[in-house]
């Protein structure tokens, strides 16, 4: 067969996500803004996977295009072999801002039970996941209070208990820790690798923090400036699990300044244009 | 942020006062007597002052045009005619009277201004279609819609407190319909993505995050539109003959003016009392609804 359709690679069944030459462009005329251009890109289940780019450079964009927020206008999406609109009416993924956006109206148990009200668990079935996932994320005996009371820390900490409280595949966070200092910030990220290692999540993870996404991830991609595109890509190899020892670690700093030069590669190519 | 009773017992220089350690319920109470007395004060004064430098511009000082404070008080303990009810029960009855009325106009006004408020924040169409119309309706005199509404509501055999109702709820269902599309298009546009991301129907949408952030911005408008449904029920008596309410007596009391003023005045006093009524009772409601870390909207 000779059609074009031959000509793409046949769908992989089996992969948490896959993207095929995916583009996004905002606007129309003197507004128009392309985002991203031919992003390719496939994550197998259970992979803890950063993006990290430049500030405007469609990272997040593209998570919010695996996450059915948005959508491409050109190539194709797929997640858990579907189309991400089905992936979505599916509750495959569970999603963490930067903002936790709490409802400051419910306690803290009842904000991780807001997905499973409206999903239709019932209350029994509410009350028992929400008390797991705050025991996950060790809120427990916050479990009555207000959002307002807690620490922005803590806050997030709830956030993605609410995220994972009906048990989704897929774990997108937008920038999570952006707004947390660097103390506490380090323990979220040490709390996240443990919910990784102690479920089978994939994670897809926003950041600007170039330790972060070294500390955190499998595989680091690098997005170039606008319109993004994925410049390099880093599979971090270190050793699990990490702790703290990780970040004194000569291969952790290796690959920070390997993620870092990429990054610099990306100015230079600005400039030399 | 901090517990707002607590808030409010500290002045802005973090000290305490007799006044701020009081019982926040005795503090509103000394407030309220405060201001009244004040008002009184300053009333009884300008009387006194105004005559003896002979003033009579804006209001001359004398007991035809400014009763005394006691004398309206006074009034409101005397026979309204010889061997009759005294004034405070006639002005109760009317009170509670256009009260009943102003009641069915809120709660007609608050159904569909809330509802006009879903309804734009579901269709955009709905809004652009309709928002030019409710905003026409609040530039037409109430005095202009009220005579239509007394004429086509006998025809369809509306009972007089019904036909009243629906004046005071043409005044009402406004500030409910603003606001309620205000506080409905409220939450943060993250919260409704997180919405997006469980897949969560329209209604569930509307009920667990759109309605509970839109309820301080309702009530602010219910406290509106509660005195306004006094001033509508009082207004819509007017054109419909009604003899029993607020209206009526504040008419007759006013014609009565050259003679007793004083009366007129107590009428006025007991109107003003009806209103304060209404809102504190919506102020209780919302104090249970709506929690106290809420109360003023962002």
């Amino acid at each position: 067969m000779t059609s074009p359709e031959s000509v793409t690679p046949p769908p992989q069944a089996g992969l948490a996500i896959v993207a095929r030459g995916v583009g996004k462009t905002f606007g129309t005329g003197a507004e128009r803004v392309e985002a991203l251009r031919g992003i390719d890109l496939s994550i197998t289940p259970g992979e803890f996977i950063s993006l990290i780019g430049p500030s405007g450079c469609g990272k997040s964009t593209l998570l919010r295009l695996i996450g059915d927020l948005t959508q491409p206008t050109s190539g194709t999406l797929e997640v858990n072999d579907k189309n991400p609109h089905q992936a979505r009416l599916d509750r495959d993924y569970g999603m963490v801002f930067q903002k936790a956006t709490l409802l400051d109206w419910r306690t803290v148990a009842k904000n991780v039970e807001l997905p499973l009200e409206v999903m239709g668990f019932n209350s029994s079935d509410r009350a028992t996941r929400a008390a797991e996932m705050l025991d996950l994320v060790e809120l427990g005996r916050f479990r009555d209070h207000y959002p307002w009371q807690l620490s922005g820390g803590m806050q997030q900490r709830v956030a993605i208990a609410r995220a994972l409280a009906f048990r989704p595949s897929l774990l997108l966070m937008d920038e999570p820790f952006g707004a947390l200092d660097e103390m506490t910030r380090e323990l979220m990220q040490q709390e996240v690798l443990r919910i990784w290692t102690e479920t089978d999540l994939t994670i897809v993870f926003v950041t600007h923090s170039i330790p972060e996404a070294v500390f955190l991830s499998n595989r680091v991609l690098v997005m170039s400036r606008r319109p993004g595109q994925i410049a390099d890509v880093i599979e971090t190899g270190l050793p699990q699990p990490r702790d703290e020892d990780t970040r004194e670690s000569p291969d952790y700093y290796a690959k920070i300044t390997e993620v870092r030069e990429a990054l610099r590669r990306l100015d230079r190519d600005v400039l030399e244009t | 942020m901090t517990d707002s009773s607590t808030a409010q017992h500290i002045n802005d220089q973090g000290q305490t006062n007799w006044y701020t350690r009081l019982d926040p319920r005795v503090r509103r109470v000394v407030a309220f007597l405060g201001v009244l007395a004040t008002l009184v004060l300053l009333w009884e004064l300008y009387k006194v002052v105004a005559k003896a430098l002979d003033v009579t511009s804006p209001v001359r000082p004398d007991n035809r045009t400014m009763p005394h404070s006691w004398d309206i008080i006074w009034a409101l303990f005397q026979p309204v005619r010889r061997g009759g009810e005294l004034l405070i029960v006639t002005l109760t009855k009317a009170s509670l009277f256009t009260l009943g009325e102003a009641l069915l106009g809120f709660v007609i006004g608050a159904v569909v201004g809330f509802t006009l408020g879903v309804l734009f924040v579901r269709s955009e169409l709905a809004e652009r279609a309709f928002m030019p119309y409710v905003v026409a309706s609040q530039t037409v005199p109430i005095l202009a819609i009220a005579p239509m509404v007394v004429i086509w509501g006998a025809q369809l055999g509306m009972g007089q407190q019904l036909r009243v109702g629906l004046i005071a709820a043409y005044i009402t269902f406004f500030p409910v319909a603003i606001n309620t599309l205000r506080g409905l298009r409220s939450p943060d546009p993250t919260a409704m993505e997180l919405m997006r991301s469980y897949a969560a129907s329209g209604r569930a949408v509307l009920w667990k995050l759109q309605v509970p952030s839109a309820l301080p911005y309702i009530f602010t408008a219910l406290k509106v539109s509660a005195t306004a449904s006094v001033v509508g029920a009082i207004i819509g008596e007017l054109p419909t003959g009604t003899r029993s309410g607020l209206g009526r007596a504040l008419l007759d009391f006013s014609q009565q003016f050259g003679a007793r003023p004083e009366k007129l005045y107590a009428a006025v006093l007991m109107s003003a009392l009806a209103g304060i009524l209404f809102v504190g009772l919506i102020t209780l409601l919302e104090h249970r609804v709506v929690h106290a870390a809420r109360r003023q909207p962002a």
